[in-house]
Protein backbone atom coordinates (compact mmCIF):
# COMPACT_ATOMS: atom_id res chain seq x y z
CA UNK A 1 0.00 0.00 0.00
CA UNK A 2 1.45 3.40 -0.93
CA UNK A 3 0.33 7.00 -0.85
CA UNK A 4 -1.59 6.77 -4.10
CA UNK A 5 -3.44 3.64 -3.06
CA UNK A 6 -7.19 3.76 -3.11
CA UNK A 7 -7.30 2.80 0.57
CA UNK A 8 -6.50 5.66 2.91
CA UNK A 9 -6.93 3.79 6.16
CA UNK A 10 -6.63 0.06 6.69
CA UNK A 11 -7.28 -1.68 9.96
CA UNK A 12 -6.18 -5.29 10.36
CA UNK A 13 -7.20 -7.61 13.17
CA UNK A 14 -7.62 -4.83 15.70
CA UNK A 15 -8.02 -5.85 19.32
CA UNK A 16 -8.58 -3.36 22.09
CA UNK A 17 -10.00 -3.73 25.56
CA UNK A 18 -10.57 -1.29 28.35
CA UNK A 19 -9.92 -3.04 31.62
CA UNK A 20 -11.48 -6.48 31.46
CA UNK A 21 -14.08 -5.38 28.89
CA UNK A 22 -13.10 -6.13 25.28
CA UNK A 23 -14.22 -3.39 22.88
CA UNK A 24 -12.79 -4.65 19.60
CA UNK A 25 -12.06 -8.28 18.88
CA UNK A 26 -10.32 -8.77 15.59
CA UNK A 27 -11.82 -5.92 13.60
CA UNK A 28 -10.93 -5.39 9.95
CA UNK A 29 -11.94 -2.23 8.17
CA UNK A 30 -10.88 -0.23 5.11
CA UNK A 31 -11.62 3.40 4.39
CA UNK A 32 -11.35 4.50 0.79
CA UNK A 33 -9.79 7.74 -0.36
CA UNK A 34 -12.17 10.51 -1.37
CA UNK A 35 -15.28 8.93 0.07
CA UNK A 36 -17.53 9.75 2.98
CA UNK A 37 -17.44 6.74 5.26
CA UNK A 38 -19.87 6.33 8.11
CA UNK A 39 -19.15 4.27 11.20
CA UNK A 40 -22.48 3.41 12.76
CA UNK A 41 -23.53 1.23 15.60
CA UNK A 42 -25.51 1.16 18.84
CA UNK A 43 -24.28 3.37 21.70
CA UNK A 44 -21.39 1.91 23.61
CA UNK A 45 -19.94 -0.15 20.78
CA UNK A 46 -16.76 1.89 20.80
CA UNK A 47 -17.21 4.11 17.75
CA UNK A 48 -15.48 7.06 19.38
CA UNK A 49 -12.82 4.69 20.69
CA UNK A 50 -12.21 3.58 17.11
CA UNK A 51 -11.65 7.21 16.07
CA UNK A 52 -9.20 7.66 18.90
CA UNK A 53 -7.37 4.51 17.77
CA UNK A 54 -7.20 5.71 14.17
CA UNK A 55 -5.68 9.01 15.31
CA UNK A 56 -3.48 7.25 17.87
CA UNK A 57 -4.87 8.97 20.88
CA UNK A 58 -5.15 5.36 22.04
CA UNK A 59 -2.88 2.44 21.19
CA UNK A 60 -4.36 -0.95 20.31
CA UNK A 61 -3.27 -4.05 22.20
CA UNK A 62 -3.13 -6.05 18.98
CA UNK A 63 -3.41 -5.44 15.25
CA UNK A 64 -2.16 -2.83 12.83
CA UNK A 65 -3.62 0.46 11.64
CA UNK A 66 -2.24 1.93 8.41
CA UNK A 67 -2.86 5.56 7.52
CA UNK A 68 -1.60 6.50 4.08
CA UNK A 69 0.38 3.26 4.08
CA UNK A 70 2.15 3.99 7.36
CA UNK A 71 1.76 1.80 10.44
CA UNK A 72 0.89 4.53 12.93
CA UNK A 73 2.07 2.59 15.97
CA UNK A 74 5.65 2.99 14.73
CA UNK A 75 5.60 6.80 14.64
CA UNK A 76 7.53 8.83 17.18
CA UNK A 77 5.93 11.93 18.69
CA UNK A 78 7.26 14.29 16.03
CA UNK A 79 6.12 12.09 13.16
CA UNK A 80 2.81 11.52 14.91
CA UNK A 81 2.20 15.27 15.14
CA UNK A 82 3.15 15.60 11.48
CA UNK A 83 0.63 12.93 10.63
CA UNK A 84 -2.02 14.59 12.76
CA UNK A 85 -1.69 17.74 10.70
CA UNK A 86 -3.28 15.74 7.89
CA UNK A 87 -6.29 15.16 10.12
CA UNK A 88 -9.04 17.55 10.99
CA UNK A 89 -11.34 16.41 13.74
CA UNK A 90 -14.73 17.70 14.74
CA UNK A 91 -15.47 16.72 18.31
CA UNK A 92 -18.92 15.88 19.56
CA UNK A 93 -19.37 19.18 21.42
CA UNK A 94 -17.06 21.24 19.23
CA UNK A 95 -14.29 21.37 21.85
CA UNK A 96 -13.62 25.03 21.14
CA UNK A 97 -11.08 26.67 23.42
CA UNK A 98 -13.32 28.66 25.72
CA UNK A 99 -10.86 31.39 26.69
CA UNK A 100 -10.34 32.78 23.18
CA UNK A 101 -12.70 34.20 20.55
CA UNK A 102 -14.16 32.37 17.57
CA UNK A 103 -11.63 34.03 15.28
CA UNK A 104 -8.70 33.00 17.47
CA UNK A 105 -10.06 29.47 17.74
CA UNK A 106 -10.00 29.07 13.98
CA UNK A 107 -6.62 30.81 13.81
CA UNK A 108 -5.18 28.59 16.56
CA UNK A 109 -3.62 25.85 14.36
CA UNK A 110 -2.20 28.46 12.00
CA UNK A 111 -0.58 30.41 14.81
CA UNK A 112 0.85 27.22 16.32
CA UNK A 113 2.17 25.64 13.14
CA UNK A 114 2.91 28.38 10.63
CA UNK A 115 4.70 31.69 10.53
CA UNK A 116 2.05 33.42 8.44
CA UNK A 117 1.63 37.15 8.87
CA UNK A 118 -1.40 38.42 10.76
CA UNK A 119 -2.90 39.70 7.53
CA UNK A 120 -2.66 36.33 5.87
CA UNK A 121 -4.04 34.54 8.94
CA UNK A 122 -6.97 36.95 8.98
CA UNK A 123 -7.59 36.24 5.33
CA UNK A 124 -7.53 32.45 5.74
CA UNK A 125 -9.65 32.47 8.91
CA UNK A 126 -12.33 34.73 7.43
CA UNK A 127 -12.46 32.53 4.33
CA UNK A 128 -13.03 29.42 6.42
CA UNK A 129 -15.59 31.15 8.63
CA UNK A 130 -17.36 32.37 5.51
CA UNK A 131 -17.51 28.78 4.23
CA UNK A 132 -19.46 27.74 7.31
CA UNK A 133 -21.53 30.93 7.24
CA UNK A 134 -20.21 32.41 10.47
CA UNK A 135 -17.96 35.24 9.33
CA UNK A 136 -20.22 37.55 11.34
CA UNK A 137 -19.52 35.66 14.55
CA UNK A 138 -15.74 36.08 14.38
CA UNK A 139 -15.57 38.32 17.44
CA UNK A 140 -17.93 36.30 19.62
CA UNK A 141 -16.75 34.06 22.44
CA UNK A 142 -17.50 30.31 22.30
CA UNK A 143 -19.89 30.60 25.27
CA UNK A 144 -22.12 32.93 23.26
CA UNK A 145 -22.65 30.41 20.45
CA UNK A 146 -25.50 27.93 20.10
CA UNK A 147 -24.63 24.24 19.82
CA UNK A 148 -25.01 24.23 16.05
CA UNK A 149 -22.90 27.36 15.63
CA UNK A 150 -20.16 25.99 17.89
CA UNK A 151 -20.00 22.89 15.75
CA UNK A 152 -19.73 24.96 12.57
CA UNK A 153 -16.90 26.99 14.08
CA UNK A 154 -15.20 23.75 15.07
CA UNK A 155 -15.61 22.57 11.49
CA UNK A 156 -13.97 25.75 10.22
CA UNK A 157 -11.12 25.15 12.66
CA UNK A 158 -10.82 21.48 11.64
CA UNK A 159 -10.30 22.45 8.00
CA UNK A 160 -8.16 25.54 8.47
CA UNK A 161 -4.95 23.57 7.88
CA UNK A 162 -6.47 22.01 4.74
CA UNK A 163 -6.39 18.43 6.05
CA UNK A 164 -6.60 15.31 3.95
CA UNK A 165 -8.97 13.56 6.30
CA UNK A 166 -11.87 15.12 8.17
CA UNK A 167 -13.26 13.17 11.08
CA UNK A 168 -16.67 13.93 12.54
CA UNK A 169 -17.56 12.51 15.93
CA UNK A 170 -21.36 12.46 16.25
CA UNK A 171 -21.85 15.66 14.22
CA UNK A 172 -25.66 15.46 14.26
CA UNK A 173 -26.38 14.92 17.96
CA UNK A 174 -28.57 17.50 19.65
CA UNK A 175 -29.07 19.76 16.63
CA UNK A 176 -32.34 21.32 15.49
CA UNK A 177 -33.49 20.30 11.98
CA UNK A 178 -32.15 23.47 10.36
CA UNK A 179 -28.66 23.19 11.88
CA UNK A 180 -28.71 19.49 11.07
CA UNK A 181 -29.45 20.23 7.41
CA UNK A 182 -26.68 22.83 7.37
CA UNK A 183 -24.12 20.40 8.77
CA UNK A 184 -25.16 17.59 6.41
CA UNK A 185 -24.75 19.91 3.42
CA UNK A 186 -21.42 21.19 4.71
CA UNK A 187 -20.06 17.67 5.15
CA UNK A 188 -20.91 16.79 1.57
CA UNK A 189 -19.67 20.08 0.16
CA UNK A 190 -16.35 19.99 2.03
CA UNK A 191 -15.69 16.46 0.92
CA UNK A 192 -16.37 17.06 -2.75
CA UNK A 193 -15.02 20.59 -3.12
CA UNK A 194 -11.77 19.94 -1.27
CA UNK A 195 -11.26 16.38 -2.49
CA UNK A 196 -10.75 15.06 1.03
CA UNK A 197 -11.80 11.89 2.80
CA UNK A 198 -14.44 12.08 5.50
CA UNK A 199 -15.19 9.73 8.35
CA UNK A 200 -18.42 10.18 10.24
CA UNK A 201 -19.21 8.45 13.48
CA UNK A 202 -22.91 8.60 14.10
CA UNK A 203 -26.04 6.70 14.97
CA UNK A 204 -28.41 9.04 13.18
CA UNK A 205 -29.35 6.58 10.47
CA UNK A 206 -31.47 8.96 8.40
CA UNK A 207 -28.91 11.76 8.20
CA UNK A 208 -25.98 9.46 7.62
CA UNK A 209 -27.83 7.68 4.83
CA UNK A 210 -28.25 10.93 2.91
CA UNK A 211 -24.57 11.78 3.00
CA UNK A 212 -22.41 8.64 3.33
CA UNK A 213 -20.97 6.75 0.36
CA UNK A 214 -20.27 3.70 2.46
CA UNK A 215 -21.31 2.66 5.96
CA UNK A 216 -19.93 0.21 8.44
CA UNK A 217 -22.18 -1.13 11.14
CA UNK A 218 -20.10 -1.95 14.19
CA UNK A 219 -21.38 -4.28 16.84
CA UNK A 220 -19.86 -6.50 19.47
CA UNK A 221 -16.27 -5.75 18.64
CA UNK A 222 -16.25 -6.13 14.90
CA UNK A 223 -17.88 -5.01 11.67
CA UNK A 224 -21.34 -6.55 11.55
CA UNK A 225 -22.21 -5.25 8.09
CA UNK A 226 -20.94 -2.83 5.50
CA UNK A 227 -22.08 -1.33 2.23
CA UNK A 228 -23.90 1.64 0.81
CA UNK A 229 -26.82 2.97 2.86
CA UNK A 230 -29.28 1.30 0.46
CA UNK A 231 -27.57 -2.06 0.78
CA UNK A 232 -27.70 -1.82 4.56
CA UNK A 233 -31.35 -0.84 4.56
CA UNK A 234 -32.32 -3.92 2.58
CA UNK A 235 -29.94 -6.26 4.41
CA UNK A 236 -31.35 -9.48 5.80
CA UNK A 237 -29.38 -9.62 9.05
CA UNK A 238 -31.54 -9.21 12.14
CA UNK A 239 -29.11 -6.82 13.78
CA UNK A 240 -28.79 -4.58 10.72
CA UNK A 241 -32.56 -4.44 10.35
CA UNK A 242 -33.04 -3.62 14.01
CA UNK A 243 -30.52 -0.82 13.85
CA UNK A 244 -31.48 0.66 10.50
CA UNK A 245 -35.18 0.68 11.32
CA UNK A 246 -34.82 1.63 14.96
CA UNK A 247 -36.65 -1.30 16.50
CA UNK A 248 -36.62 -1.33 20.30
CA UNK A 249 -35.98 -5.04 20.74
CA UNK A 250 -34.03 -7.57 18.73
CA UNK A 251 -30.49 -8.90 18.83
CA UNK A 252 -29.61 -5.79 20.83
CA UNK A 253 -31.92 -6.41 23.77
CA UNK A 254 -34.07 -3.61 25.18
CA UNK A 255 -33.32 -4.77 28.71
CA UNK A 256 -29.89 -4.52 30.21
CA UNK A 257 -28.76 -7.77 31.81
CA UNK A 258 -30.72 -8.25 35.04
CA UNK A 259 -31.98 -11.02 37.28
CA UNK A 260 -35.51 -12.30 36.63
CA UNK A 261 -38.15 -9.57 36.99
CA UNK A 262 -40.46 -11.56 39.25
CA UNK A 263 -37.57 -12.81 41.33
CA UNK A 264 -36.32 -9.27 41.89
CA UNK A 265 -39.74 -7.76 42.64
CA UNK A 266 -40.41 -10.46 45.20
CA UNK A 267 -37.01 -9.83 46.70
CA UNK A 268 -35.84 -13.39 46.19
CA UNK A 269 -32.67 -12.36 44.40
CA UNK A 270 -31.13 -10.86 47.53
CA UNK A 271 -31.61 -13.95 49.62
CA UNK B 1 -6.24 -7.56 54.15
CA UNK B 2 -2.45 -7.64 53.70
CA UNK B 3 -3.03 -7.77 50.00
CA UNK B 4 -5.19 -4.62 50.18
CA UNK B 5 -2.48 -2.77 52.10
CA UNK B 6 0.10 -3.95 49.58
CA UNK B 7 -2.04 -2.81 46.66
CA UNK B 8 -2.76 0.57 48.23
CA UNK B 9 0.92 1.06 48.91
CA UNK B 10 1.83 0.03 45.39
CA UNK B 11 -0.74 2.40 43.95
CA UNK B 12 0.58 5.23 46.10
CA UNK B 13 4.18 4.63 45.03
CA UNK B 14 3.10 4.45 41.42
CA UNK B 15 1.13 7.70 41.59
CA UNK B 16 3.95 9.42 43.44
CA UNK B 17 6.44 8.30 40.80
CA UNK B 18 4.19 9.52 38.02
CA UNK B 19 3.80 12.82 39.90
CA UNK B 20 7.58 13.28 39.97
CA UNK B 21 7.99 12.30 36.32
CA UNK B 22 5.30 14.81 35.48
CA UNK B 23 7.34 17.45 37.29
CA UNK B 24 10.40 16.59 35.19
CA UNK B 25 8.27 16.92 32.08
CA UNK B 26 7.12 20.40 33.15
CA UNK B 27 10.68 21.45 33.92
CA UNK B 28 11.98 20.02 30.65
CA UNK B 29 9.63 22.17 28.57
CA UNK B 30 9.93 25.27 30.76
CA UNK B 31 13.02 26.94 29.21
CA UNK B 32 11.67 26.66 25.67
CA UNK B 33 8.30 28.08 26.67
CA UNK B 34 9.93 30.92 28.61
CA UNK B 35 11.87 31.91 25.52
CA UNK B 36 9.43 31.27 22.70
CA UNK B 37 6.01 31.75 24.31
CA UNK B 38 6.63 34.32 27.02
CA UNK B 39 3.29 35.93 26.12
CA UNK B 40 1.47 32.84 27.41
CA UNK B 41 3.45 32.93 30.66
CA UNK B 42 2.68 36.63 31.20
CA UNK B 43 -1.02 35.93 30.80
CA UNK B 44 -0.81 33.22 33.46
CA UNK B 45 1.19 35.42 35.83
CA UNK B 46 -1.67 37.86 35.48
CA UNK B 47 -4.27 35.13 36.14
CA UNK B 48 -2.50 33.59 39.10
CA UNK B 49 -0.82 36.71 40.46
CA UNK B 50 -2.59 39.94 39.64
CA UNK B 51 -6.04 38.45 40.19
CA UNK B 52 -4.96 37.16 43.63
CA UNK B 53 -3.59 40.55 44.72
CA UNK B 54 -6.70 41.85 46.45
CA UNK B 55 -7.23 38.80 48.65
CA UNK B 56 -3.49 38.68 49.45
CA UNK B 57 -3.42 42.35 50.44
CA UNK B 58 -6.55 42.19 52.58
CA UNK B 59 -5.32 39.08 54.40
CA UNK B 60 -1.83 40.57 54.78
CA UNK B 61 -3.21 43.72 56.35
CA UNK B 62 -5.23 41.81 58.94
CA UNK B 63 -2.52 39.28 59.75
CA UNK B 64 -0.11 42.19 60.27
CA UNK B 65 -2.70 43.89 62.48
CA UNK B 66 -3.14 40.79 64.62
CA UNK B 67 0.64 40.49 64.97
CA UNK B 68 0.63 44.09 66.20
CA UNK B 69 -2.02 43.42 68.84
CA UNK B 70 -0.63 40.10 70.04
CA UNK B 71 2.96 41.30 69.93
CA UNK B 72 2.15 44.42 71.86
CA UNK B 73 0.27 42.66 74.66
CA UNK B 74 3.05 40.09 75.10
CA UNK B 75 6.07 42.38 74.64
CA UNK B 76 4.59 45.03 76.94
CA UNK B 77 4.99 42.63 79.87
CA UNK B 78 8.75 42.88 79.40
CA UNK B 79 8.64 46.58 78.55
CA UNK B 80 9.87 45.60 75.11
CA UNK B 81 6.98 46.94 73.05
CA UNK B 82 9.42 48.96 70.93
CA UNK B 83 10.69 45.65 69.51
CA UNK B 84 7.33 44.93 67.97
CA UNK B 85 8.67 45.88 64.52
CA UNK B 86 11.35 43.20 64.76
CA UNK B 87 8.87 40.66 66.02
CA UNK B 88 6.47 41.31 63.14
CA UNK B 89 9.20 41.48 60.50
CA UNK B 90 10.65 38.09 61.46
CA UNK B 91 7.21 36.52 61.66
CA UNK B 92 6.05 37.88 58.35
CA UNK B 93 9.11 37.54 56.12
CA UNK B 94 10.24 34.13 57.32
CA UNK B 95 7.01 32.34 58.15
CA UNK B 96 3.62 33.90 57.79
CA UNK B 97 4.30 35.64 54.49
CA UNK B 98 5.29 32.57 52.48
CA UNK B 99 3.03 30.09 54.30
CA UNK B 100 -0.22 32.04 54.37
CA UNK B 101 0.36 33.30 50.83
CA UNK B 102 0.86 29.70 49.67
CA UNK B 103 -2.34 28.60 51.41
CA UNK B 104 -4.31 31.52 49.95
CA UNK B 105 -2.69 30.88 46.59
CA UNK B 106 -3.85 27.26 46.70
CA UNK B 107 -7.37 28.41 47.50
CA UNK B 108 -7.56 31.18 44.94
CA UNK B 109 -5.22 30.36 42.04
CA UNK B 110 -4.61 26.62 42.58
CA UNK B 111 -8.29 25.72 42.53
CA UNK B 112 -8.92 27.84 39.46
CA UNK B 113 -5.96 26.21 37.66
CA UNK B 114 -7.06 22.69 38.57
CA UNK B 115 -10.69 23.22 37.64
CA UNK B 116 -9.83 25.07 34.43
CA UNK B 117 -7.52 22.30 33.23
CA UNK B 118 -9.93 19.61 34.43
CA UNK B 119 -12.80 21.20 32.55
CA UNK B 120 -10.66 21.65 29.45
CA UNK B 121 -10.06 17.92 29.63
CA UNK B 122 -13.73 17.12 30.27
CA UNK B 123 -14.84 19.22 27.28
CA UNK B 124 -12.26 17.59 24.97
CA UNK B 125 -10.27 20.82 24.55
CA UNK B 126 -7.04 19.01 25.40
CA UNK B 127 -7.85 16.17 22.99
CA UNK B 128 -8.69 18.76 20.35
CA UNK B 129 -5.25 20.29 20.82
CA UNK B 130 -3.66 16.86 20.53
CA UNK B 131 -5.53 16.41 17.28
CA UNK B 132 -4.33 19.78 16.02
CA UNK B 133 -0.81 18.46 16.66
CA UNK B 134 -0.34 20.87 19.56
CA UNK B 135 1.14 19.38 22.70
CA UNK B 136 -1.20 20.39 25.56
CA UNK B 137 1.61 19.97 28.09
CA UNK B 138 3.57 22.73 26.37
CA UNK B 139 0.65 24.90 25.33
CA UNK B 140 -1.57 24.67 28.44
CA UNK B 141 0.24 23.15 31.41
CA UNK B 142 3.74 24.62 31.31
CA UNK B 143 2.64 28.28 30.99
CA UNK B 144 0.22 27.82 33.91
CA UNK B 145 2.89 26.13 35.99
CA UNK B 146 5.42 28.89 35.26
CA UNK B 147 2.80 31.57 35.89
CA UNK B 148 2.26 30.20 39.39
CA UNK B 149 5.97 29.76 40.07
CA UNK B 150 6.66 33.39 39.14
CA UNK B 151 3.60 34.85 40.83
CA UNK B 152 4.00 33.18 44.20
CA UNK B 153 7.21 34.91 45.47
CA UNK B 154 5.85 38.25 44.27
CA UNK B 155 2.62 37.68 46.15
CA UNK B 156 4.51 36.61 49.28
CA UNK B 157 6.55 39.83 49.11
CA UNK B 158 3.40 41.90 48.76
CA UNK B 159 1.82 40.00 51.67
CA UNK B 160 4.80 40.68 53.93
CA UNK B 161 4.99 44.34 52.96
CA UNK B 162 1.29 44.97 53.47
CA UNK B 163 1.46 42.93 56.69
CA UNK B 164 4.19 45.18 58.08
CA UNK B 165 2.09 48.18 57.18
CA UNK B 166 -0.78 46.56 59.11
CA UNK B 167 1.44 46.09 62.15
CA UNK B 168 2.57 49.70 61.83
CA UNK B 169 -1.03 50.89 61.77
CA UNK B 170 -1.94 48.97 64.90
CA UNK B 171 1.29 49.46 66.87
CA UNK B 172 2.20 53.02 65.97
CA UNK B 173 -1.12 54.66 65.16
CA UNK B 174 -3.33 52.78 67.64
CA UNK B 175 -1.08 51.72 70.51
CA UNK B 176 1.38 54.64 70.37
CA UNK B 177 4.60 52.68 69.95
CA UNK B 178 7.39 55.03 68.92
CA UNK B 179 7.56 55.14 65.15
CA UNK B 180 11.35 55.63 65.07
CA UNK B 181 12.01 52.64 67.33
CA UNK B 182 9.59 50.52 65.35
CA UNK B 183 11.42 50.88 62.05
CA UNK B 184 14.96 51.44 63.37
CA UNK B 185 15.06 48.23 65.40
CA UNK B 186 13.64 46.31 62.49
CA UNK B 187 16.33 47.65 60.18
CA UNK B 188 19.10 46.83 62.67
CA UNK B 189 18.01 43.30 63.44
CA UNK B 190 16.57 41.81 60.26
CA UNK B 191 19.36 40.50 58.03
CA UNK B 192 19.38 39.70 54.35
CA UNK B 193 19.59 35.99 55.33
CA UNK B 194 16.20 36.27 56.99
CA UNK B 195 14.71 37.77 53.86
CA UNK B 196 16.40 35.10 51.74
CA UNK B 197 14.85 32.36 53.85
CA UNK B 198 11.44 33.84 53.12
CA UNK B 199 12.21 34.10 49.41
CA UNK B 200 13.48 30.51 49.29
CA UNK B 201 10.33 29.30 50.99
CA UNK B 202 8.02 31.20 48.68
CA UNK B 203 9.83 29.85 45.61
CA UNK B 204 9.58 26.27 46.89
CA UNK B 205 5.92 26.77 47.82
CA UNK B 206 5.22 28.33 44.43
CA UNK B 207 6.67 25.32 42.63
CA UNK B 208 4.83 22.94 44.96
CA UNK B 209 1.44 24.64 44.71
CA UNK B 210 1.58 25.08 40.93
CA UNK B 211 2.83 21.54 40.35
CA UNK B 212 0.02 20.06 42.45
CA UNK B 213 -2.69 22.22 40.86
CA UNK B 214 -1.60 21.44 37.31
CA UNK B 215 -1.18 17.73 38.08
CA UNK B 216 -4.59 17.43 39.73
CA UNK B 217 -6.31 19.26 36.87
CA UNK B 218 -4.56 17.23 34.19
CA UNK B 219 -5.34 13.93 35.89
CA UNK B 220 -8.88 14.79 36.93
CA UNK B 221 -11.56 12.29 36.00
CA UNK B 222 -13.31 14.17 33.18
CA UNK B 223 -16.72 14.46 34.86
CA UNK B 224 -18.34 17.14 37.01
CA UNK B 225 -17.63 15.08 40.10
CA UNK B 226 -14.06 14.32 39.06
CA UNK B 227 -13.22 17.98 38.47
CA UNK B 228 -14.79 18.90 41.82
CA UNK B 229 -12.71 16.30 43.58
CA UNK B 230 -9.53 17.44 41.83
CA UNK B 231 -10.19 20.99 43.03
CA UNK B 232 -10.62 19.87 46.62
CA UNK B 233 -7.55 17.67 46.48
CA UNK B 234 -5.52 20.59 45.17
CA UNK B 235 -6.23 22.63 48.30
CA UNK B 236 -5.81 19.77 50.74
CA UNK B 237 -2.58 18.36 49.27
CA UNK B 238 -1.04 21.79 48.77
CA UNK B 239 -1.79 22.75 52.38
CA UNK B 240 -0.16 19.59 53.72
CA UNK B 241 2.83 19.79 51.37
CA UNK B 242 3.45 23.47 52.15
CA UNK B 243 3.43 22.94 55.91
CA UNK B 244 5.71 19.89 55.65
CA UNK B 245 8.17 21.74 53.41
CA UNK B 246 7.99 24.74 55.73
CA UNK B 247 9.08 22.59 58.65
CA UNK B 248 11.87 21.00 56.63
CA UNK B 249 13.26 24.28 55.33
CA UNK B 250 13.05 25.95 58.74
CA UNK B 251 14.85 23.01 60.35
CA UNK B 252 17.56 23.14 57.69
CA UNK B 253 18.09 26.90 57.98
CA UNK B 254 18.36 27.14 61.76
Amino acid sequence: MDETSENLIEIHDLKYSRGPRPIFEGMNLTIKRGEITALMGPSGTGKTTLLRLITRQLIPQHGVIYVNGVDISTLNIRKLYEMRQQFGMLFQNGALLTDISVFENVAFPLREHTKLTNRLIRHVVLTKLHAVGLRGAADMMPAQLSGGMARRVALARAMVMDPEILIYDEPFVGLDPISMGVIVRLVRRMNDALGITSIIVSHDVAEVSTVADRSFLISEGSVAASGSPDELRTAKSELVRQFMHGMADGPVAFHFQAPGYEEQLLGRDSE
Amino acid sequence: MLRDIYNTLLEFVRTFGAFQLFFLKLVKHSPAILVTRFDLVVKQVYNAGALSLVIIMICGLFVGGVLGLQGYSNLARFNAEDSIGVFAAFGLTKELGPVITALLFAGRAGTSLASEIGLMKATDQLSAMEMMAVNPVRRVLVPRFLGGVIAMPLLAAVFSAVGLFGTHLVAVELLNVDVGAFWQQMQNTVDIEDINEGILKSVVFGITASHIAVWEGYNAIPTAEGVGRATTRTVVITAIAVLVFDFMITAAMI
